[in-house]
Parts: structure tokens; C-alpha cells; sequence
């Protein structure tokens, strides 16, 4: 067990556990974030992105041990004002069907559009690639991720 | 905008209870028990029906007694009732309906949401809006006839004077409900037929919305069970003293699943159960083997079973005919894999048995709790939770019964997990089969006889048989039958069952058949379909909308496939290249669909695009296989999923009607692999035979 300190969603937070457990099961399971979800605990899927320190980060395979002293963010708290421009777009082209996905697709491309801001059809390929969703949202993440662009 | 909310059942009862005097009338036949509707003047409700509550607040909510999964059922049920309820659809909110015998079927699956509801939740909405035509006139002293109902509220048309539909709640007390309140005329419907973004999207956005995964209830534990490789197998001897040393694991408990690891928090549930020392007894199943199984089905061709259709003299046909085409074909065990593995929370206390299940089949679950605990059916709550994605995985209730098994030796309510590995290698496959085909053709180059054995791996055939027999196209002789084995590995059904299987079967025939013939595949349909307008709507369809046979860019080509399932039509056409290294490039996917009256013409796009890309990734990657009685698939490394790079534009085209609407989440499926392989036919002069298609192509 180790204490171990870092910041969630712009909040300060601390807890008390062996440091070899992800970031995955402490966000859910000690911090209620459940937003974060578990699909393959093999990093093979993308549903558990969170952004660490900015970088979109899988984190079913992040010992909670590599997060201390950084900084976290969850789907929860992407949106600083309300919601993100991804949001808004996703909501616009009605892009989740079941949904469970949707936040590490939602985390994924923030990252994307952070780094380009106007990303090409290959930016997208490479950088959502990794991210499944079996009900098959794929073009409508595609053509919302060109809208929010436009939008910021 | 529209929203909804999640109600458990207590809640439910306690709502629709009130004071005792609220009325429900049964689902199935809503009006049978009609009586007068009652309201709670204190808290204002006006429930008329099973269905539909509207409070003072002028919201109206939607029971939904169907599971949500990603098909958004929750957004098209309710457009139906609002339409002849004269909603105003910002003011519509969707709660779960759990289980409830006043809903009747409860199952989630075929297709058939829309289909089977569609004239209920009509008559849901139409009587409710004559009672509140009523309460108005009554309010007002009017003839009813002089009002009218928009947009939540009812106006007196002579004088202009209106009324929202929640200031009408208490009004409503002493109407009567009518027998047969007036459907609209469909050339009014305001809100069937068009485009509305589903009703929970917002909460799928921002992390808000909770599946089974999500459950949390006080003092809940967390459980992970470690299962027999081996199907069937069973627990020889076990050592939990390694997990039990962790801080974090409780209790570790022998159930019928195999060792359970009960737990304060996931992690170390997981952590507990890699901690587990067991011996396992395989079993009789510990030889399972894909060759072998492939072998079996084979050899069995040889044994048919049962006759499905026989049509003019098919021996006789092939005798006579000059050359007579054979081909073989084959498909494996495919997995459903949806992104949120299974799972299941239970508590059992003060002689109830409470089970939180994300679930297409809540009667299922009921019976499982029921058998496991021998309680009273009013000692059994079952509430639907939400579903990351389900694909008929979640019509079975293996799953539940693990949670009420732990469930029992546990003083608190308890989360069963599985773990990705664990859901691919403890599934419901859809069946591997093989099938033998035989066809001659005539002067004119058409078929004179069709021969179509499937041979698949459990007696219970329409599993792999289904739309075999449905043969649409206008052949002389027929014969259509199987031979079944009894093989020891799990199935169920897999999105459009044996569709999958049988569609991919005819359409690449008929497509060899038509080369033979040296016809274009689509006229060469066309032909056989003369008598079959909507298989001839969609093919036409899709044909002009995909460019059929104008010309592609260099290195192109196409394929096309037509199929009938789940009472709709649909048919696909893809359009590949290879690159240089022979991967395939599929550039775009057309399917036109005729599903009747179409609801919310957005969400039918949806399940086109989600069914094709299913299909796909289960043409190009799909094959579950068994070796030492294991499955070799672990995750999704080697249990492949079509990638955002790999997924091509998917083009939907909905062929107008006014029939009474059909299903829509499978029929998209079937026709996919076929067309993808009749496409790749076209390219290499190569025929496919056999799912998953091999990669690199030549």
C-alpha cells in the first residue's frame, strides 16, 4: 500500500493503495469516475483513455504508482466550459450507439485535435486506429471530430 | 431537450402506485381492462396506459420495457407513441421499463422492438391524447370536436383557448378511456419518419451514463470468477490461500462457475484470482479441436437429417443437366465480443433476490435466479441495466446465474466481472457450419436446380439453417436440408443467427452462377427475382446508388448480394482494390434497405452502418477456434476488430413505404460478407469459399 498524490479533473486528490493498480480501477472504484471504462486490461482497445499530463493514455495498463505528482483528466472533466467541442459534435451527428466506447474515442481525439488542430483524414486514421467500438460509429467519429475542428 | 431517467422497480411500483388509485392497464392488450383512469391530484399524474405518464410539469415519460444496447429502441418507441400523442418531443423522457408481466415478452432480440410494438404504442398514444381532449372539453364545457391536440397541448379551435397537457392532469380523473381512440392518418405523422438524434446521446458523452459495469450499490463487492478452460469442466482441487493473503480479497468461494474470488475492489479481485492455485478436471471436452470439429461437419454432409424445402425433382434436374456446378462452403465459431464484457450485480437479503442485469432478456434472467434460489416469483426483482452493446450475446443468462450463485453465499450484493478473456473463451457462439452446394443451369443460362445441405454442429438446426430454405430466387427444383451433430461447444445467437451463415452461402452461389452463366451478377438477380418487388426495390436500389456498372477507377471492383430476414430486405454492394501487397482496401459499402414504414430514418442509418461493419469485421477477421478443448482467442490481439483506418464509408439507402415497419438491427448483416466476397471474386477470379477471408489475397 502507498499513499499516492495527484490531481484529478483540476482537484487535488490522494489515496491509499498498492501502487501496481491502474489508474483504471482507482479512477472507477476509489474515485467513483466511472466515466473511464474497462473493455480488454491489455491496452488493446482505447476504451480507458484518460489524458495524463495532456497526453491521452490508456489506463488499464497505467500503475496508479506513474500517475503521483501528475495531473489526470477523465471524460468527466474534459469540458472546461460546459461541454467540449467534441462533445457538442458528437452529440450533433448522434455518433454513440451503445455508447461504452465513446469516452476513450471522446479523450482520444481530443488529444488529436490538442496537437492538430485541423487533422487530415490519415491524422485521424493514425490516431484513433487503436480504439474500438464494435457498433460500428466509426465514419460519424470521423466526420464529428472534422466539425468540432471547424468549431475551435 | 429530451432526456430520460433510470427508475428501479420499487420506484416504478411506488410511482404508478400512489394513493393507490393510479391506473396501468396491461401491455399487451392495453384496452381489454379498460376502466376509468385515476390520477393523484397531490402529486398529479395521469398514467393511462403502461406506457405513457404525464405529470404537471407538461413532461411526459415513456416506459420502455424493451433493453437498450446501442440500437436506440429508447429514441424510436418513444417517437411512435408521441407522434399520436401530439408530443412536444422536448418534453418526452424514457424510463426503463423492468421486468413486468403487464409488458408480456420482454426479450430484446429478432428484430422486432419496432416491429411488434409499433401498433401498441400507437394506440398508447392515441387514447391518451382523446382523454385529453376530453379533460379539456370537460374543463371547458366544450364539444370535444371543437378541440384539438398539438404540440402538448389541446386547443379549442373556435376561440383559441388552450391548455398544456400537465395543467390538464387533474382533469383527467373521471375520464373514461376510450376503445378506440383514432390513429392519425400516416400522412400526418410529425414525428415518425423523421431524423431525431437519440435521446440519451448527451449522457453517453461525458461519462454520465451507467451500464452494468457501473453499478454501484452501499457496501457492494466486487467478484471475478476463475472459470474451467475446458467447457464443462470442473474444479479438481484449489489452494486459495495465496489469494486470500491480499489485502483486499475477503472470501473466496467454490460455485458452480468454478472459484470465486470476492473482493473490496476490482483490482484486487483480479489480483486474488491470478493468486489461485487450481487443478482442473477437464472433462469429456479436453480433446475439443477446430479441425476435428471441421472434419465432423464434413463428414456429416453425408448424413442428412431432415428435408427443409423440396421443390420439382432436383435429382432428376441434376441427372439431365450437362454439367452440374459444386462448390463446398465453410464458416467458423464467431464470438460477439461487445466492448462491455458481461456481468451481472445480485443481493440477496430479507428473502428477496435482487438482480441488476445489463440484459436483452430479463425473463431469462428471472428463471435463472428463480432456479438457483427456488424463491417466489415476488421474492425475484429483476431491473434492466444498460448495455455496452449486447449482439444476442446478452439473450442468455449464464452471466446472472454466476451472480446469484455468488450472490447466495454472500452478505452483500455482489458484482460478478468477466475480464476480456474470460467473455471471448466463455461465450454463445454462432455456430461453425459447412455447406454443400450444387446447382445446373438451363439454355438460357438460369438455374434449373439448386441443392443446399448444411451441415452444422448442434440438433438444433435454425441455428444455421434459417433463410436457407427462404430461397427467393425463381429456381424449378430445390432441395434444401441439413444434417446436425452434436458437438460440446456453446452456442447461441450471433446478430441475424444462421442469416449469417446462409446469406453469405446463396448470395456467393448465385453470384458463381450468374459468372458461369457469364451474366452481370445484378441482372442475373433481377431476373430470378421478377416476382419478388421488394428484393427487386433494394437491389435496384442499391445498384443505382452505388454506380453499378458504370465504370470504377483502375483496380476496383464490386460485388453485390440481396437478402430477406427478420420480415426486411436488404442488399449490399462493396466496392474493393487490393493494394500492392494484396491487402484488401474496401473504399466504400452501399445498402439499401426496405424496412416498411421507416420511424426515425437517422437511427435506421445507424444500424445499417453498425451491421455492416459487424458483417466485415467478421468476414475479414471473425473465427473462434478450439485446440485442446480451449479457445485460442484471448483478446482482441487475436480476436480482431475492423479499425477506424480499415472502416470503410458506409452509404445507406432507404427505399420508401407505407407497409407496416419491419426489423432493421440485423437484416443489414447477412448480405455484407457475400458482397465483400463477391466484390473480391470480380477483382481476383477468385472465389471465397470460406470465413474469415484469407489475408494477404493471392
Amino acid at each position: 500500500m502507498a499513499q499516492i498524490k495527484f490531481k484529478v479533473n483540476g482537484k487535488r486528490t490522494s489515496v491509499q493503495v498498492d501502487p501496481d493498480t491502474p489508474l483504471l480501477w482507482v479512477l472507477r472504484d476509489h474515485l467513483q469516475l466511472t466515466g473511464t471504462k474497462y473493455s480488454c486490461g491489455m491496452g488493446l482497445c482505447g476504451c480507458c483513455t484518460v489524458h495524463l499530463d495532456g497526453q491521452a493514455t490508456r489506463s488499464c495498463i497505467t500503475p496508479i504508482s506513474a500517475v503521483s505528482g501528475k495531473t489526470v483528466t477523465t471524460i468527466e472533466g474534459l469540458g472546461k466550459d460546459g461541454l467540449h467541442p467534441l462533445q457538442k459534435a458528437w452529440i450533433d451527428d448522434d455518433v454513440p450507439q451503445c455508447g461504452y466506447c465513446q469516452p476513450g474515442q471522446i479523450m482520444t481525439a481530443a488529444e488529436l485535435l490538442a496537437e492538430h488542430p485541423n487533422p487530415t483524414d490519415p491524422e485521424i486514421d493514425a490516431a484513433m486506429d487503436g480504439v474500438l467500438c464494435r457498433c460500428g460509429t466509426y465514419q460519424r467519429i470521423r466526420n464529428a471530430i472534422h466539425k468540432a475542428a471547424k468549431e475551435l | 431537450m429530451a432526456a430520460f431517467t433510470s427508475v428501479t422497480r420499487r420506484q416504478f411500483i411506488k410511482l404508478t402506485g400512489m394513493g393507490g388509485s393510479a391506473l396501468i392497464l396491461g401491455f399487451a392488450a392495453p384496452w381489454a381492462c379498460a376502466k376509468n383512469s385515476q390520477v393523484d391530484l397531490e402529486d398529479a399524474v395521469f398514467e393511462p396506459n403502461a406506457w405513457v405518464k404525464i405529470t404537471s410539469d407538461d413532461t411526459i415519460t415513456v416506459y420502455m420495457p424493451r433493453s437498450e444496447m446501442g440500437q436506440k429502441v429508447w429514441t424510436a418507441l418513444p417517437m411512435i407513441l408521441a407522434d399520436e400523442l401530439e408530443a412536444d418531443w422536448s418534453k418526452v423522457k424514457v424510463t426503463q421499463g423492468h421486468l413486468n408481466a403487464e409488458y408480456g415478452n420482454q426479450t430484446t432480440g429478432g428484430s422486432k422492438s419496432v416491429r411488434t410494438n409499433y401498433d401498441a404504442l400507437r394506440k398508447a398514444g392515441a387514447t391518451t391524447r382523446e382523454m385529453l381532449i376530453t379533460a379539456a372539453a370537460n374543463t371547458w364545457g366544450v364539444a370535444p370536436e371543437e378541440c384539438r391536440a398539438e404540440r402538448n397541448q389541446i386547443i379549442h379551435t373556435p376561440t383559441g383557448k388552450k391548455l398544456s397537457y400537465g395543467d390538464l392532469v387533474p382533469a383527467t380523473t373521471d375520464v373514461p378511456v376510450p376503445d378506440n381512440a383514432p390513429l392519425k392518418d400516416p400522412r400526418d405523422f410529425k414525428i415518425i419518419g423523421r431524423s431525431f438524434k437519440s435521446i440519451d446521446t448527451a449522457f453517453k458523452v461525458d461519462g454520465s451514463l451507467d451500464f452494468g459495469w457501473d453499478r454501484q450499490e452501499t457496501n457492494m463487492r466486487t467478484v471475478v470468477i476463475s472459470r474451467c478452460p475446458v467447457f464443462s469442466g470442473k474444479v479438481a482441487t484449489h489452494d486459495a490461500a495465496g489469494a486470500l493473503s491480499l489485502e483486499g480479497v475477503e472470501k473466496v468461494l467454490e460455485v458452480p462457475a468454478g472459484i470465486a474470488v470476492i473482493a473490496r475492489d476490482t483490482w484486487s479481485a483480479i489480483q486474488g484470482r491470478r493468486q489461485l492455485k487450481i487443478e482442473w478436471d477437464p472433462g469429456d471436452n479436453a480433446k475439443l479441436d477446430s479441425k476435428a470439429i471441421s472434419a465432423e461437419l464434413h463428414k456429416n454432409l453425408d448424413s442428412p437429417k431432415e428435408t427443409l424445402r423440396q421443390d420439382g425433382n432436383p435429382d432428376a434436374a441434376i441427372r439431365k443437366a450437362n454439367q452440374v456446378y459444386k462448390a463446398t462452403f465453410e464458416v467458423p465459431y464467431l464470438d460477439h465480443a461487445p466492448m462491455e464484457p458481461m456481468n451481472c450485480t445480485v443481493f440477496i437479503h430479507d428473502k428477496v433476490c435482487e438482480v441488476w442485469a445489463p440484459t436483452q432478456n430479463p425473463g431469462a434472467a428471472f428463471r435463472a435466479a428463480q432456479e438457483i434460489t427456488g424463491f417466489d416469483d415476488a421474492q425475484i426483482h429483476i431491473y434492466t441495466d444498460r448495455m455496452g452493446g449486447g449482439f444476442g450475446r446478452r439473450l442468455q443468462a449464464d452471466f446472472v446465474a454466476d451472480a446469484v450463485a455468488v450472490a447466495q453465499q454472500v452478505n452483500a450484493p455482489v458484482k460478478v466481472i468477466r475480464t476480456r478473456d474470460e467473455d471471448i473463451q466463455h461465450g454463445f457462439y454462432r455456430p461453425a457450419s459447412v455447406h454443400r452446394v450444387a446447382g445446373a443451369l438451363g439454355k438460357y443460362g438460369f438455374p434449373t436446380v439448386w441443392t443446399h445441405r448444411v451441415s452444422g454442429p448442434v440438433p438444433w438446426h435454425g441455428l444455421y439453417t434459417g433463410g436457407a430454405a427462404e430461397l427467393a430466387y425463381d429456381i424449378p427444383n430445390q432441395r434444401i436440408d441439413y444434417a446436425a451433430a452434436e458437438i460440446p461447444v456453446p452456442v447461441g445467437a450471433w446478430r441475424s443467427v444462421a442469416h449469417t451463415q446462409t446469406a453469405f452461402v446463396n448470395e456467393c452461389w448465385i453470384d458463381e452462377l450468374a459468372e458461369h452463366a457469364g451474366m452481370d451478377p445484378v441482372e442475373y438477380r433481377r431476373k430470378l427475382l421478377k416476382h419478388h418487388p421488394r428484393h427487386l426495390g433494394v437491389l435496384n436500389l442499391v445498384a443505382e446508388k452505388s454506380g453499378w456498372g458504370k465504370p470504377l477507377p483502375t483496380g476496383h471492383a464490386q460485388g453485390v448480394a440481396v437478402h430477406f430476414s427478420y420480415y426486411s430486405w436488404a442488399a449490399v454492394v462493396a466496392e474493393v482494390s487490393l493494394d500492392a501487397r494484396s491487402n484488401l482496401k474496401i473504399h466504400r459499402m452501399d445498402c439499401a434497405v426496405d424496412c416498411g414504414t421507416v420511424i426515425n430514418p437517422d437511427g435506421v442509418a445507424a444500424q445499417v452502418e453498425g451491421g455492416v461493419t459487424l458483417a466485415l469485421t467478421a468476414a475479414l477477421y471473425g473465427e473462434i477456434s478450439l485446440k485442446n478443448g480451449r479457445v485460442q482467442q484471448s483478446n482482441f490481439h487475436n480476436y480482431r476488430l475492423l479499425t477506424m483506418s480499415e472502416a470503410p464509408v458506409i452509404h445507406t439507402h432507404i427505399v420508401k413505404s407505407t407497409e407496416k415497419p419491419t426489423g432493421i438491427g440485423e437484416p443489414p448483416v447477412p448480405p455484407t460478407p457475400p458482397a465483400l466476397a463477391n466484390a473480391i471474386a470480380r477483382l481476383t477470379g477468385k472465389r471465397i469459399y470460406r470465413l474469415p477471408i484469407p489475408q494477404p489475397l493471392v
